[in-house]
């Protein structure tokens, strides 16, 4: 049985400008150990994307679709359902670990906070687990971290206290959205090792988003990249690096710095900005900004068309 | 630019309703006032044992006080004294509290130390405490109490100033105004206090409605306004004498205060969705 | 935490003594001589000056502040011009029903100010947020003494439910005080109170916004628990600010509020004094009530530490 089963996935906000069909007709899967990027520019719905999953818009967003976590579809399900779902079967780590922990608490309180409302664990059986897992992610000195308030702790560790938090009800899937953006370079590589070390040991699903073609190229399987709320390009990681078909999807490529040619070559943008979810355009919503635009694009949204069995493109 | 800028602001003003509604009472308050310096429908001043008690009629719109004064032209006549102490003390904090912050911001160092730590006793004396202790000395009286509200005023000033303007010293455009060899006084009136401006309208109309609480507390204790000058403290105070008689007495000047309040306040909260979006949608 | 207790523990003090000195300077630069005061302007001039040497008052001002302050090191204010008996005496009966009263209106307060601002932001933007807001925003409008009359109208008068003023004494039994005391501390409480429910609701909304709030939810937390075990402590943050500021408030009310039940507090034997020109009296309470106001935000400023681990670290 499939993980993860994701059908016409749409989330609609309304805002007082009008209606943002902030994500448009979704569909994806994730298998047990699989790892999915989903890439794309801020405001392209990535975030919305992984927020629709755990349902926890905001009070004005509206999803509809078919979420199958397991077989059964979490839109169906009541709030006190999805709560018990909520970090013991699908877990999520943040973008900024410096405002995602709660300053007047301590870390160790926190991670137990998961442990004893999904497992039922006394105070004491939490308290170990948290050690364990604080010494599982990397941070020293776990006994005496627990006692720490967020702000004790630098900006990497606070993001491996969230992994913990994460994974501490060993959760089926772990998404995680933009986890090593707020931190440094060095730092990234080291939290990504991690996320994946630990997602192949517990053998989970794992849903990495990025705005970065680079960290998702070398740390997934499969690859769907996002645009003004649709997913312009999906398929294994390795067949989209071999044919770049999408437009959208060759111009993040060029877009992405590369060692070794960083000096002499500009950086490369793609012109424009992301469209306005709440006008969107008629046909397809990369033409603004497109270099191949013809006159079609602008009044006929693009098919979908399968290249191969594992690669697909609008 | 500026035109784009001024329908805007015309716009924002039009959309805020607390704006327009505490506009509307305040307006309606200055026109009492103003109205009252020329013509009241009856007497607040004449005693005519006669006409005591009166109920409300065309000629006595709420009737008459225990002396026989027209309670309308009571009301409109202390429209004035709250409006007068109000703005008087309010002048006084500003002036001085504002000065002192902008000082304490541009000089730092033990100038600002002493401000604030002055500012800070003065914190443990609000107005009624202030007053209390001036009129114990030199006796009650109106004067006394415009003095008494407005030295309150001067620490909240001087902090409210002294922390926005040191926000705004941090910032990149004085840091180059700095760097281009500006003196600090030039920088404090060319940058600094343009930019705080709003911050400090606003609080200025919050604690124009504080001021005519206080005013009304001190006449209502005796220690304000003293007869015959009608206020509303004082009124409410020998209304409440006849609390049993005609309980109705003691029910308009209090909602005169009320109402007064109520549109300043008002006011504040419109002015600061205008002047200052970004702090109105924090909020 | 003793870095931090110590340094507020010492600004307390310094708050104190500049207080101190402030009331003393007001009185000293003020006019109005105490001798004169209690002796009559006829006085022949003998007397005046036998009288100031009696009472110290021809000596140095820094000795005098001195006296002032190590005889209240002591529990000695000195002794009434007026009545003639010791300040202290005038002063315990009337700190035992103001500070009860001040301390069940703020009491009143918070509770009135958690329950509103709660219901009203958890039904943010709905019928009742819109109403119970509007109705704070004229709760903050009214003046205290206005209300007091308005509610001795309305339950002592119309409805005779409670007393319309005056205090038993504490022998007459608890109860019976506290019902004197309901109706002052309902009339404090309500302003005050409409000042905290405003804060309490936008400081709820900010916090639920924060990104740990999300973070709880995503653990699974219920919104119900997310607002006790989460957003609750630090929405309180501002709350507390505002409670220390309005405590200042509602003690000057207190001294109002009391002359309109005409209950024997602290705000009716200052005005008492300022009528008998009872300088040693008013010098006497006035510092009695801004040591409150400085306590109450010392107790505000610990805390803020004990709430927030944040502030410690940033002081030490």
């Amino acid at each position: 049985m499939t993980l993860l089963n994701v059908k016409n996935l749409n989330v609609i906000l309304e805002t007082s400008e009008g209606i943002a069909r902030a994500v448009r007709d979704l569909n994806f899967s994730l298998e047990k150990g699989e790892t999915l990027g989903i890439v794309g520019e801020s405001g392209c719905g990535k975030s919305m994307t992984a927020l629709a999953l755990m349902g926890l818009l905001p009070e004005m967003g509206k999803t509809t679709g078919q979420i199958e976590l397991n077989g059964e579809n979490l839109l169906e399900k009541s709030e006190a359902e999805m709560c018990k779902i909520r970090g013991n079967n699908l877990a999520m780590i943040f973008q900024e670990p410096m405002t995602s922990l709660n300053p007047v608490h301590t870390v160790g309180r926190q991670i137990m906070e998961p442990l004893r409302l999904h497992m039922g664990l006394t105070k004491e059986e939490a308290r170990a687990e948290a050690v364990r897992l604080l010494d599982r992610v990397g941070i020293p000195n776990p006994r005496e971290r627990i006692g720490n308030y967020p702000h004790q702790l630098s900006g990497g560790q606070r993001q491996r206290v969230m992994i913990a938090m994460a994974l501490s009800c060993a959760p089926d899937i772990l998404i995680a959205d933009e986890p090593t953006t707020a931190l440094d370079v060095t730092i990234q590589d080291q939290i990504l090792e991690l996320i994946q070390a630990l997602v192949h040991e517990e053998g989970m699903g794992l849903i990495l988003i990025s705005h970065d073609l680079g960290v998702v190229s070398e740390n997934t399987d499969s690859i769907m990249v996002m645009y003004g709320g649709a997913a312009v390009e999906t398929g294994r990681t390795d067949n989209i690096f071999d044919e770049l078909v999408h437009p959208y999807t060759q111009g993040l490529f060029a877009a992405m710095p590369k060692l070794g040619r960083a000096r002499e070559a500009r950086l490369v943008t793609i012109p424009g900005t992301v469209p306005d979810l709440v006008n969107l355009p008629a046909g397809c919503t990369f033409t603004d900004r497109c270099p191949l635009a013809t006159e079609i694009c602008r009044n006929t949204p693009p098919p979908i068309e399968s290249i191969d069995a594992r690669h697909a493109a609008a | 630019m500026s035109d784009v800028q001024s329908t805007s602001f015309l716009s924002r003003c039009r959309r805020s309703r607390s704006f327009v509604v505490g506009g509307l009472l305040t307006g309606f308050l200055l026109l009492c006032a103003f109205v009252s310096l020329f013509w009241t429908p009856g007497s607040a001043y004449d005693i005519i044992i006669t006409n005591r008690f009166l109920p409300p009629s065309s000629l006595h719109w709420l009737g008459t006080d225990q002396f026989g004064r027209d309670i309308v032209s009571m009301l409109m006549t202390g429209t004035q004294n709250s409006i007068v102490v109000a703005v008087v003390a309010v002048s006084i904090g500003l002036s001085i509290g504002v000065s002192l912050g902008l000082l304490a911001s541009a000089r730092r160092g033990w100038t600002e130390e002493l401000i604030m730590r002055f500012s800070d006793f003065s914190f443990a004396f609000p107005a009624i405490l202030s007053a209390i202790m001036l009129t114990a000395i030199i006796g009650p009286g109106g004067v006394n109490s415009i003095l008494a509200i407005g030295l309150y005023n001067i620490p909240v000033f001087a902090r409210l100033t002294r922390g926005s303007a040191n926000a705004i010293w941090a910032r990149e455009f004085v840091m180059a105004a700095r760097a281009a060899g500006k003196g600090r006084f030039r920088i404090t009136f060319e940058h600094i206090l343009p930019n705080i401006l709003s911050i400090i309208i606003v609080q200025a109309t919050i604690l124009f409605a504080i001021a005519i609480l206080a005013e009304a507390a001190l006449s209502y204790l005796g220690l304000g306004t003293q007869p015959p000058e009608p206020s509303w403290g004082r009124m409410l105070n020998e209304a409440q004498t006849l609390m049993f008689l005609d309980p109705m007495q003691a029910i308009y000047p209090g909602l005169a205060i009320a109402t007064a309040v109520f549109g300043l306040n008002l006011l504040g909260d419109g002015l600061r969705d205008i002047l200052d979006p970004r702090l109105s949608r924090k909020r | 935490m003793s870095v931090f207790f110590a340094k507020r523990f010492l600004t307390l003090i310094v708050t104190l003594i500049g207080a101190s000195m402030v009331i003393f300077l007001v009185m000293e630069i003020l006019p109005g001589d105490p001798a004169l005061v209690i002796l009559g302007v006829d006085a022949p001039e003998s007397a005046v000056v036998s009288l100031t040497k009696e009472l110290g008052l021809d000596r140095p001002a820094p000795e005098r502040y001195w006296d002032w302050i190590s005889g209240l090191m002591q529990g000695q204010m000195g002794n009434s011009y007026a009545y003639k008996v010791p300040v202290w005496e005038l002063v315990e009966g009337a700190v035992l029903i103001s500070l009860p009263l001040a301390l069940m209106s703020i009491f009143l307060s918070v509770v009135l100010a958690l329950v509103i601002g709660l219901y009203a932001a958890a039904n943010h933007n709905k019928a009742g947020d819109i109403t119970l807001m509007g109705i704070s925003q004229l709760g903050i409008s009214i003046p205290n003494f206005w209300l007091a009359i308005l509610v001795i109208i309305l339950f002592a008068i119309e409805l005779r439910w409670l007393p319309a003023g005056g205090f038993p004494g504490w022998d007459e039994g608890i109860l019976k005080c506290l019902k004197a005391l309901l109706l002052p501390a309902v009339a404090l409480a309500t302003v005050v109170g409409a000042v905290l429910a405003r804060i309490t609701r936008s400081s709820v909304l900010e916090v639920f916004r924060e990104d740990y709030v999300r973070t709880a939810r995503a653990k699974g937390l219920s919104q119900r628990a997310t607002l006790w075990r989460h957003v609750l402590r630090n929405a309180m943050i501002p709350v507390l600010t505002v409670t220390g500021i309005q405590f200042a408030a509602l003690l000057t009310g207190t001294v109002v509020v009391e002359n309109v039940f005409h209950i024997p507090g602290l705000g009716s034997l200052v005005l008492k004094a300022i009528n008998n020109r009872d300088t040693i009296v008013v010098e006497n309470v006035v510092l009695l009530l801004a040591t409150m106001v400085i306590t109450v935000n010392f107790i505000v400023d610990i805390l803020y530490a004990v709430i927030d681990p944040r502030l410690k670290a940033h002081d030490i």
